[in-house]
């Protein structure tokens, strides 16, 4: 099997492990530029972690945890190397430093296919990763948190387990090799040291060599502890970008353009500042990093500044998007998919001489809506502006770009602002912007010497976007006799996520970023067609868009694993056998196929649960963020046309699973996020206005309708890939697969309406 | 001035009579575990406790709740919460964790009345309760798992 070659093989000693970005060397990522900050004698061994004399070991973790388990998981990988006693093990933020930079998302982003090796691709990925590691950035997101951390965690715990083994050793005049390590204690023979006896005295015997340990070492990695976050998140403890903030602070809340590009006209704050309680209005530009024009009010709480809000008469100038429909946009979209002259990101074999030789030809047409984040928690951020310095509290998936935003707006160097990282009440790609974040500096620049928190609406949230963008394809298909795919094309045209992005970072690297993501999972799908052509046409509408969980792939997997059902259908050939004939290069993904199958029983008579109802099995089948997963979803649709999704069988490999139960986790996750979408989800926009207000009417997923789920884990030793956004691409077409498999006919658009479902055939 | 009891204390506040009760809870400085979710009562994630049953707090006037015992996150102390939090912990139950407390508060509501819920139970109890974690599979074990807890006090935890 061919490996991904950016993991160059690092082989560890057991050799069955390959380890990560051997490219770039253990200790380029070992030690930050400057001291990590410390409190109560803590120690720093290097830039990962911390020993406390009380024996507490803080493991400095550069991912924000907006729910996917990665404080959990990066503890782990850096415990379980360092011998750490688990029950003394806590996590804090990193500090904002390039040995953090997210090296894996970057490399992961070029547009190349993950089964191709070459020395040309190991040169430009290198270079990238360096280029990452020097001018990149802190971010979370793309699922490239453990493949990102699992070197410099692994070695940063074994460079410190070594320094704590010299250390004692040299104490007792050994050898380091005579000493074993075991639950935090440096043991010989009946002789003990604890960490915390030991963590200044290692701080002199820093070793240059030191040694990682085989898979079969593993102890800690490979269970699944209970999240060190599940407590405080069960009691309400945990402290959100909400909860953060000097207890005297003042609140905000802010008037925000009513339609796309809406500027403020006029605005008479008088009523607004006659409310007591109300302490000033603050006019906002907009304008950077994203950020809307606007006005806000300031008062001693929430309510009241809301209040002041209300009593604002603000009149709006019209802007580039006042006339926008999303119905017409749509439209407009399809016509290019079927105009078919975008630009041309993959054209292997020969299209026009499959088509000559086609015996059946299959051509569908596919849709999927703008859609909303939606996370639990709606956009906040505390700024305070005092003597030339600016302190912020938020919970951010780029701290640096929340540093930098803020000293941009108050004039001030990145040095004199400080973030403190909170975690977040959801992400799902929102918090990958900071323009609530600059506002709140707007705001807190006028109010100087006093801490002001600005919260959005959750009508504020669903209506400002950025949204995941609306997109159309057309696939067609040349099939041979038997029904097998010859040639398969794919256009498509929509926004593209990461130039939104890029927009709103203000970054010159994500400016650059090798733009993929508008046909990723179709130029990189796992299967061998004899021929393929990808077209995608980027659209510019004045719509604000940006990444939403998994990005490309929470369309391109509809429409992909749609349309092989379809061509499938033809000869009414089953779906499984019929993809895993496609797969002969891919053993991952026949395997995840296999697994979920048998798990599933895919073969054996699915029934109804009521009378006059009709059942079904889908499947649907993804490779993306270095994972394979294939999922099966059981439906039924009841005499009166009522969807419910009974069941959905995962089977994933995520290569090595580094804790199982918070894989499991995430499956769910992602299954029950694209599920939400699939059935709900749809944000529509008329005169520029966004149609949909709050979660009654942008309707996420409920505990009843809510499927079983079951996970099953492929054993693998294969280098950790991502987990947090594979679920979501899947689970919508193998839904649709299904509704087609119970004879609801085929739903090629989002989200699921059965009475527009298309009888085929 | 608003008189109340606000997780065991007795309090009176100065607000006007239509303050929402979520943002009075808020004021008191340390009491940040409910949550302002939707501010139209369609979430959950501010659900407190009023005279022991659950209420969605962002849209309950402060003065509603004048002279009446008022709980949060916070204030749970009894065992059938006890075994809800148990449970949560244990089963890995939050992600962001943001809704969660809304969640606790509303099985802890349902434990107290209904010892043993059936899924159906569960659903009707917690079904206004959103989650965009996902974590609604782990709810559902979660508040079984806690009436499996109390129904046998003296087991051990359950066991990952």
């Amino acid at each position: 099997m061919k490996r991904r070659t950016f993991l160059l093989t690092g082989l560890t000693a057991g050799g069955a492990l390959v380890l990560g970005w051997a490219t770039l060397g253990p200790r380029q990522r070992l030690r930050g530029s400057r001291p990590l900050p410390t409190t109560g004698g803590e120690v720093p061994i290097n830039g990962w972690v911390k020993i406390a004399p009380d024996e507490t070991v803080t493991v400095i973790v550069p991912k924000s945890e907006m729910g996917q388990g990665i404080h959990t998981a990066c503890a782990m990988i850096l415990a379980e190397e360092l011998d750490a006693d688990w029950s003394r093990v806590r996590v804090e933020h990193a500090p904002i430093d390039k040995i953090y930079n997210n090296i894996a998302a970057v490399v992961d982003a070029l547009p190349m296919n993950p089964d191709s090796d070459g020395m040309l691709k190991q040169m430009v990925r290198t270079s990238v990763a360096n280029y990452a590691r020097e001018m990149g950035f802190m971010f979370t997101g793309g699922s490239s948190s453990v493949t990102d951390t699992w070197e410099p965690m692994r070695n940063a715990g074994a460079m410190a387990r070594a320094a704590l083994r010299a250390a004692a050793a040299a104490q007792w005049n050994v050898l380091p090799e005579a000493c074993r390590v075991e639950d935090g204690v440096v043991i010989l023979n009946d002789r003990r040291l604890t960490f915390g006896a030991l963590a200044t005295a290692a701080r002199d015997h820093l070793p240059d060599r030191w040694s990682l340990k085989t898979p079969q070492q593993f102890s800690l990695i490979g269970t699944s502890p209970v999240r060190l976050d599940a407590a405080d998140k069960s009691n309400g403890k945990a402290v959100f970008g909400f909860d953060a903030g000097p207890a005297d602070r003042l609140y905000a809340a802010v008037a925000l353009p009513p339609s796309l590009g809406a500027t403020v006209a006029r605005v008479d704050d008088a009523k607004a500042k006659a409310i007591p309680g109300v302490i000033a209005v603050v006019p906002l530009a907009g304008g950077r990093y994203g950020s809307r024009p606007g006005v806000a009010v300031v008062a001693k709480d929430w309510p009241t500044a809301r209040q002041g809000v209300d009593a604002l008469a603000t009149q709006w100038a019209e802007g580039d998007g006042g006339e926008f429909s999303s119905r017409e946009a749509a439209m407009d979209l399809e016509a290019r998919a079927v105009r078919n002259d975008g630009k041309i990101w993959r054209d292997d074999g020969d299209v026009v001489e499959a088509y000559r030789r086609a015996v059946y030809s299959v051509e569908a047409a596919y849709g999927v809506p703008y859609l909303a984040h939606a996370p639990m928690e709606p956009e906040n951020c505390t700024v305070l502006v005092r003597d030339g310095a600016a302190e912020v509290w938020t919970g951010t998936q780029v701290p640096g770009v929340v540093r930098r935003a803020v000293a941009d707006l108050c004039d001030l160097d990145e040095d004199d602002v400080t973030l403190h990282q909170q975690v977040l009440g959801g992400g799902f790609g929102r918090r990958q912007i900071v323009d609530y974040v600059v506002s709140a500096a707007e705001i807190a620049k006028a109010v100087p010497g006093r801490a002001v928190q600005l919260l959005w609406t959750r009508e504020q949230d669903i209506q400002q976007g950025p949204f995941r963008p609306l997109n159309r394809a057309r696939l067609t298909a040349a099939l041979d006799g038997d029904g097998r795919i010859t040639a398969l094309t794919s256009a498509s045209a929509g926004q593209s996520m990461v130039q939104g992005w890029s927009r709103y970072l203000e970054d010159r690297i994500a400016q650059n970023f090798p733009e993929k993501t508008t046909v990723e999972g179709l130029i990189d799908q796992p299967y061998t067609f004899p021929a393929i052509r990808v077209v995608h046409d980027r659209v510019d509408l004045p719509v604000p868009v940006h990444n939403w969980r998994a990005v490309g792939h929470s369309y391109t997997g509809f429409y992909l694993e749609s349309f092989i059902d379809e061509c499938a259908a033809v000869k009414q050939l089953d779906p499984i056998t019929y993809r895993l004939a496609m797969l002969a290069s891919s053993p991952r993904a026949r395997a995840v196929l296999s697994l979920a199958a048998e798990k599933a029983g895919w073969n054996a008579p699915i029934a109804p649960a009521s009378p006059g109802a009709r059942a079904g099995r889908g499947v649907a089948l993804r490779r993306c963020f270095n994972a394979y997963e294939a999922q099966i979803a059981e439906v039924e649709i009841s005499a009166d046309r009522q969807l419910r999704v009974r069941r959905v069988v995962s089977a994933i490999d995520c290569g090595y699973a580094v804790n199982p139960d918070g894989v499991k986790q995430q499956m769910e996750s992602g299954i029950l996020f694209g599920l939400s979408a699939a059935l709900h989800g749809e944000i529509t926009i008329e005169k520029g206005r966004v149609a949909q207000s709050n979660l009654h009417d942008y309707r996420p997923l409920r505990l009843s309708e809510t499927p079983v789920i079951e996970t099953h884990i492929v054993v693998s030793d294969e280098p950790p890939g991502g987990v947090g956004e594979v679920g979501v691409a899947a689970i919508a077409p193998a839904v649709t697969n299904a509704i087609f498999a119970a004879g609801g006919g085929r739903i090629r658009n989002l989200p699921i309406r059965l009475e527009k479902a298309e009888v085929v055939r | 001035m608003i008189a109340l009891t606000l997780n065991g204390a007795a309090v009176e506040l100065d607000l006007p009579d239509d303050f929402p009760l979520l943002w009075a809870i808020r004021r008191q400085g340390t009491l940040t575990g409910t949550k302002f979710g939707c501010g139209i009562a369609v979430c959950g994630a501010c659900t407190v406790h009023v005279d022991g049953a659950p209420v969605r707090s962002c849209s309950t006037p402060i003065a509603s709740v004048a002279g009446k015992s008022v709980t949060t996150i916070e204030g749970l102390s009894d065992p059938v919460a006890a075994a809800v939090q148990a449970a949560w912990t244990s089963l890995n139950v939050a992600q962001c964790g943001y809704c969660q407390s809304g969640q606790v508060m509303a099985a802890t509501a349902l434990l107290r009345s209904n010892a043993s819920p059936t899924d159906d139970d569960i659903t009707a109890a917690l079904d206004g309760h959103l989650c965009r974690c996902g974590a609604y599979p782990r709810i559902r074990a979660a508040v079984h798992d806690a009436a499996r807890r109390l129904a046998t006090p003296a087991s051990t935890p359950t066991a990952r």
